[in-house]
């Protein structure tokens, strides 16, 4: 049978970080609606994370008790949220690119991944919409939230080719990213276009590393403040 | 020994713990009880959505409701797929949601018509924001007698 748990934990692990950056939020939007709407979109990530560690392990033994090297998200998704176009930069690139994963993957012969990417392409697509609203209404709004969502997507753009890149193991267990780029170009193209954007020039300079444990200098701070009460009290509840 | 159909009308009550109007199967959460093997009782649930915190509370509920009848040993099974939409959600669960003040989802998700204020039954309504206070509500406001409701989007 084959084992689909390291595919499992990159999905996972994708999804729990994201939400992790995201919960930050909570009760700093820029007003309540959005204050809602990203801790919503951090819950729906969270739950599909859950799903997904708990299909390999232990969900908080992988969660809380890992150390950097062992989480294997990429590294678009542990970005800090910087302003809120960094934030909203950030979603749409990654959910653009998360939908049409799960959408690939709703008949995986894994339970758990098929039965979240099921779940979770409903859910995404609101994430997608979400994003893709808030891109052209900076885009379109003031010199102030223009200049800083192009910023934000030039800052960004660098971590979407390991996102979009040939991956040989995920290609035998779920989806090679690499098929998924014609799509995620055309659907990105056309909200930067709405949004009165370009699409950034190619620098030359692509970071990678995610899927092998290397991670950035502000991943230690996200997972010490994700870790430590779980650390400091094995087992503790609300 | 209680039958699947007696355990079903026990837990068949027990109300989601967001919105206590609708019960469970009202909400088609509850998907089936069954009796394995003779004696096992088996409940299973889908949820809302993925990150649906309620759904820790109605196991546990389905485990009490269950205990008080006796029945110590019944598993609660959560399953992910066929994924829950909002068109298992019964007639009787989307009129006690528009009297609870919750705009209702279109009977199919395939209904496109627009949003019905629950207070005047306006349709002239502006959507605030697709999130709202739980993961499956949505914000609206009614420009027609400009009340502020809740709509329990399609899924």
């Amino acid at each position: 049978m084959t084992d689909y748990s390291t595919y499992a934990l990159r999905l996972g692990d994708d999804a729990l970080i994201l939400s992790q950056r995201l919960s930050w939020w909570s009760s700093r939007a820029p007003e309540l609606e959005e204050d809602l709407a990203l801790t919503n979109v951090a819950l729906d990530l969270l739950g599909q994370a859950r799903t997904l560690l708990a299909s390999v392990g232990d969900e908080d033994e992988l969660a809380f008790m890992r150390e950097s090297r062992e989480f294997l998200n990429l590294l678009i998704v542990e970005r800090p949220n910087g302003d809120f176009a960094q934030t909203i930069a950030r979603q749409l690139l990654f959910s653009t690119f998360q939908l049409a994963r799960y959408e690939a993957l709703v008949d995986h012969p894994d339970e758990a991944i098929a039965g979240t990417a099921a779940k979770a392409v409903k859910e995404v697509s609101y994430h997608c919409d979400h994003a893709a609203n808030w891109t052209r209404r900076l885009g379109d709004g003031t010199e102030e939230s223009r200049a800083r969502i192009r910023d934000a997507i030039e800052n960004l753009w660098p971590y979407t080719f390991e996102m979009l890149e040939h991956d040989s193991l995920e290609a035998e267990l779920g989806v090679d990213p690499a098929s998924l780029r014609e799509r995620w170009e055309v659907e990105v193209g056309q909200t930067l276009e709405a949004a009165a954007l370009g699409v950034p020039e190619d620098s030359g300079w692509r970071p990678g590393g995610g899927r092998r444990g290397v991670h950035d200098e502000d991943f230690g701070y996200l997972l010490a403040e994700m870790q430590s009460l779980h650390r400091a009290h094995p087992g503790a509840r609300w | 020994m209680v039958s699947a159909a007696e355990a079903r009308a026990v837990v068949a009550e027990i109300p989601d713990p967001e919105i206590p109007v609708l019960t469970i199967a009202d909400l088609g959460i509850l998907r089936e009880v069954t009796i394995e093997d003779g004696e096992h009782l088996v409940v299973t649930i889908t949820p809302t959505y993925s990150g649906c915190p309620a759904m820790d509370l109605i196991r546990s509920e389905i485990a009490g409701r269950l205990g008080e009848r006796g029945v110590e040993d019944a598993e609660v099974r959560t399953v992910l797929s066929p994924a829950w939409t909002t068109d298992w959600m019964s007639e009787e669960g989307r009129r006690k949601l528009r009297e609870y003040g919750i705009a209702p989802p279109g009977a199919t998700t395939e209904d496109t018509l627009g949003v019905a204020c629950p207070r005047c039954g306006s349709s002239n309504v502006r959507e605030i924001s697709r999130f709202g206070a739980t993961s499956c509500q949505a914000q609206y406001a009614c420009q027609a007698c400009l009340e502020p409701f809740d709509h329990f989007k399609r899924h």
